[in-house]
């Protein structure tokens, strides 16, 4: 690489980049590219992707402007921040949706190229805002990228469409260059990616570096700014986005139980990726099925378990809708599937693309019938992986299906992750039989009260279960009423003995004071943020953030009372908040909010700060 | 292999009896059934802890109880995903679905033509009773138009589905139709629908004598079922009525009945031909057919691939070409970075 050009460096704690621009400007592999190398690099990160629903909305809209927001720092980072500090808009629709985001002063990186009369208009600007005053409250960096990449790829001989494609590398040689970053990892994924097409990685090597050396020689901008990177532990790390790490914890419960894997869906945003990943992985015996709809695909994971294998289903709210009367069934015939719901805006089909929190009652009591299941939920991209491991541990243990609540703020943003040993895992125990003698398909007669499985193909153990209510032990169709009374405790219990597994629910902060904050799913970064800085500022406060749902932990009752007060934060209008209210009859108060966004560090803050005076 | 088998008790049918009341109407069309397959079950060679059979909702439905098998009752309409999801767990199974009209056609249509499509190696016995009788007495989907009913004082205004073409249509690679009351000829499809590899789906017509009673009369009664059925054979020409008297002839594009002797002759009747898709829906189209006899055996068969067999194969060549997945390397794939103390 050439000398680097001496400009004055600044050594900086935290920033905060939004790349902003057309759904056709690239601008989520922009941001992911800019993640993985931050990642190597060595800072702490987190990651917030939003894109349109539409795929390919109409160019230049408000509507189909997709942007990537990431947060990187020498300290430990919990959310994708606030607001950006440097925003990158491609377009004047990029500009128009996320100006008003971006702190005073901050930097503005701009590609002149796509201010025509035309995208004006439809961004909606009645001027050209790089002719009036609206930017002046900030420092911009105006460049017409097509124009530098043209020039760079002029020898070439590509379209002027291919050409405008790697506009999107130019912006992500500036930032490189503006944050002291190697290249190497970009080229390294253009060489991989287009391994097939020579001048793609050519066009987007030289249009990557075009960006790079433009930083060097500019006069508007006068710094580079570096991050040291974060302080963790040891190990060895890598960059993972919550779908990613959910299917490997669902792999890693496979390989560690020795029962293999059987996932059943159907494709919905934003839990798609699950399948995705998924069916690259036959060879550690998962086998993916694409039903023909949401019903099918629970209903072939239940055959699936009664067959043997561990079945697994992921889906978004309307699709669990689908599935609630599959998931009762499975919860008579108690057998061992997880439910994934990677939860998006509702009702109906909502803000498919946006992230909320209000499926927490669907997944509780979402069913005909006194139907209870275990409900877990994941609170960080990397976190996915230990949720979707306990969810199949559980399931496979207690014999019952387990529902496993995601997000899609959480889904798709990414994280560094410290790789767990797999040997370290925790060891799975199979309630498996196969031994005739003495053989009640029902037999509850255990501490976990789990149903022993017998699976066909296993000669002498023939029965058979189904959504009839049975009687205990033989598991005989039976209209029975005590029978039937029984039962439907028994399943109650069967959830309820669950929580003897749970260890000590975990404090963040003193064992009591004046405020708690209590929360679950994808919150926690935001909440612990918040906490964090409530906290040294010398304020009586602490979090505590649930993993389990369904059953809540034994000791929360007690550990919920030694506050004076209780706030519970969540993207729906309270519904944790209702259960905890319900169950502990204590007052609480609910912080809520349903915009497709997640929380911001500051949004929680300032309510903390309304709480605790002072 | 062999050896064990024939070494090996015989099973019969109190193997494949379970312990469980039979809880039909009496004189319904579906103890035949039951009996039958009972009967039949313990001569297929499939030992009896393979066999698996699965159902949705209805009176039909309650069948796995019945059996001495692994059995699984589920929820209305979705036995061929479940079964599809057992199958794909454990290849080696032999599957089988007991369903209704209203159950596969109505609210299980979807799982029902995808199941067929993707050719699973699964049999769908369909008990065809033409009405819904567990919910005491409403039209189904295949009750003829203007069907009185508790729901319909006056009359359907649904066009019935044509159960073998809606099959044929969705690629079904085993189509049959037989009866309740013919037993003899009801244990012969069940054979084939055993040696066949793929979805198999049979058209069993089924009385119930409380909702529904006499729908089949014409095809089962003794005084007129010669001149109603038309019992197909492979290979053989489609002959029927009384001392076999007429035929089926191919008009054009029209199939036709015609009385052998003065004016056509055997050589002049159609041979049944299993393999000829196009032959299976003109038979099929006809069953509605006043006029014209009712097909009776195996329409349809083809042979295949399986999407469970596939599977296995891709299962198979996805562990030779990447080797046995290690799951340490799995969490490691893709840029990693070491950090030291």
């Amino acid at each position: 690489m050439t000398t680097k050009q001496q400009k004055p460096k600044e050594e900086i704690d935290t920033v905060v980049i939004r790349f902003a621009g057309d759904s056709g400007d690239g601008m989520q592999l922009t941001g992911n590219q800019f993640t993985e190398n931050t990642a190597i690099f060595g800072n702490d990160l987190t990651t917030l992707p939003d894109y349109p629903a539409e795929i390919r909305a109409p160019a230049g809209s408000l509507f189909g402007v997709s942007s990537f927001q990431l947060k990187f720092s020498k300290n430990e980072v919990h959310t994708p921040g606030d607001d950006p500090d440097v925003l990158v808009a491609m377009n004047p629709a990029g500009l128009k949706v996320h100006l008003q985001d971006l702190t005073k002063h901050g930097m503005l990186i701009i590609n002149t190229a796509n201010f025509t009369a035309k995208n004006l208009k439809l961004a909606e600007w009645e001027q050209n805002p790089l002719e009036d005053d609206t930017l002046n409250e900030y420092r911009v960096i105006k460049v017409d990228m097509n124009k530098m990449v043209f020039n760079a790829l002029d020898d070439m001989g590509l379209s002027t469409k291919i050409m405008a494609r790697s506009t999107n590398m130019f912006a992500l040689g500036l930032l490189y260059w503006l944050y002291d970053r190697d290249m190497k990892s970009s080229v390294d994924h253009f060489k991989i990616k287009f391994k097939s097409k020579p001048e793609i990685i050519e066009a987007n090597t030289r249009a990557l570096k075009a960006g790079f050396y433009f930083g060097e020689t500019i006069e508007a901008i006068k710094t580079t700014y570096s991050v040291p990177k974060a302080k963790f532990e040891k190990g060895t790390y890598r960059n993972i986005m919550g779908n990613q790490a959910l299917a490997l914890g669902l792999i890693a419960a496979s390989q560690k139980s020795g029962i293999n894997l059987f996932f059943g869906g159907y494709p919905i945003t934003p839990a798609s990726d699950i399948l995705h990943y998924l069916s690259n992985y036959k060879h550690f015996g998962v086998k993916t099925f694409q039903a023909e709809d949401e019903i099918a695909g629970i209903c072939s994971i239940l055959g699936a378990a009664f067959c043997g294998q561990l079945g697994v289903t992921a889906s978004s709210g309307p699709g669990i809708a689908l599935k609630g009367e599959a998931m009762g069934l499975g919860v008579i015939s108690e057998l061992p599937i997880v439910i994934i719901n990677v939860q998006r805006g509702g009702p109906s089909t909502g803000l498919p693309t946006k992230t909320e929190q209000s499926d927490l009652f669907q997944a509780m009591y979402g069913r005909n019938g006194e139907a209870p299941l275990a409900v877990i939920a994941a609170q960080s991209p990397s976190d996915c992986f230990f949720a979707a491991f306990e969810a199949c541990k559980m399931a496979l243990e207690y014999m019952t299906p387990v529902i496993l609540l995601s997000d899609g703020y959480i889904a798709n943003g990414s994280e560094p992750w410290k790789i767990p040993d797999s040997n370290k895992l925790p060891e799975i125990q199979l309630r498996k039989v196969d031994n005739p003698d003495n053989f009640a398909p029902y037999d509850h007669s255990n501490k976990k009260l789990s149903r022993p499985w017998a699976i066909p193909g296993t000669p002498g153990m023939e029965h058979r279960i189904g959504g009839l209510e049975k009687w205990d032990e033989t598991g005989h169709v039976s209209y029975d009423s005590e029978n039937h009374n029984h039962m439907v405790m028994l399943r109650q219990e069967k959830v309820d003995v669950i929580a003897n597994s749970f260890k000590e629910t975990e404090v963040y902060g003193k064992e009591g004071g004046e405020l708690l904050v209590l929360g679950w799913g994808g919150t926690y970064g935001a909440i612990r943020s918040a906490v964090q800085r409530a906290r040294v500022e010398g304020k009586s406060i602490a979090h505590i953030h649930l993993r389990n749902l369904n059953p809540f932990p034994r000791d929360l009752g007690e550990k919920l009372v030694k506050y004076e007060k209780v706030l519970i934060p969540e993207l729906n209008l309270g519904q944790l908040n209702s259960m905890i209210r319900s169950k502990y009859l204590i007052d609480t108060e609910s912080l809520n909010k349903v915009e497709g966004k997640p929380f911001t560090p500051s949004e929680i803050y300032s309510s903390i700060n309304k709480i605790i005076k002072g | 292999m062999s050896q064990v088998a024939d070494t090996d008790q015989k099973l019969t049918k109190k193997d494949f009896t379970s312990d469980q009341d039979v809880r039909w109407c009496p004189g319904c069309g579906d103890y035949a059934i039951l009996s039958q397959i009972q009967k039949i079950f313990p001569e297929l060679g499939v030992p009896r802890e393979d066999f698996l059979v699965v159902s949705g909702i209805g009176c039909s439905s309650r069948f796995p109880y019945y059996m001495n098998t692994y059995g699984f009752h589920s929820i209305h309409g979705r036995a061929p995903a479940i079964a599809s999801g057992a199958k794909l767990a454990n290849p080696k199974l032999s599957v089988w679905i007991a369903t209704g009209d209203g159950d596969a056609m109505s609210i299980g249509g979807n799982h029902l033509i995808h199941i067929l499509r993707r050719n699973m190696d699964i049999k769908i016995l369909m008990f065809n009773n033409r009405i819904y009788g567990l919910t005491k007495g409403q039209y189904s989907p295949t009750s003829e138009l203007g069907k009185k009913t508790k729901s319909t004082p006056l009359g359907s205004l649904d066009h019935p589905f044509n159960p073998l073409s809606l099959a044929l249509g969705s690629g079904a690679t085993f189509a049959a139709r037989t009866l309740d009351r013919e037993i003899k000829h009801l244990g012969e499809i069940i054979k084939r629908c055993n040696e066949h590899k793929g979805t198999s789906f049979v058209d069993i017509y089924q009385n119930c004598n409380i909702y529904n009673d006499g729908a089949f009369f014409d095809l089962t009664d003794k005084e007129t079922k010669a001149e109603t059925q038309l019992i197909l054979k492979d290979g053989q020409p489609m002959v029927y009525g009384v001392d076999q008297s007429k035929g089926m002839r191919l008009n054009g594009s029209k199939l036709e009945s015609v009385i052998l002797g003065k004016d056509f002759s055997i050589d002049d009747i159609l041979v049944h031909d299993e393999s000829n898709k196009s032959l299976a829906f003109y038979l099929s189209e006809i069953t509605l057919d006043p006029n014209l006899p009712t097909p009776i055996g195996v329409l349809y068969k083809k042979d295949k691939p399986t999407y469970n067999e596939m599977m296995v194969d891709q299962m198979s060549e996805a562990a030779k070409s990447k080797g046995k997945g290690d799951l340490n390397e799995l969490l490691k794939m893709g840029h990693t970075w070491e950090v030291s103390e």
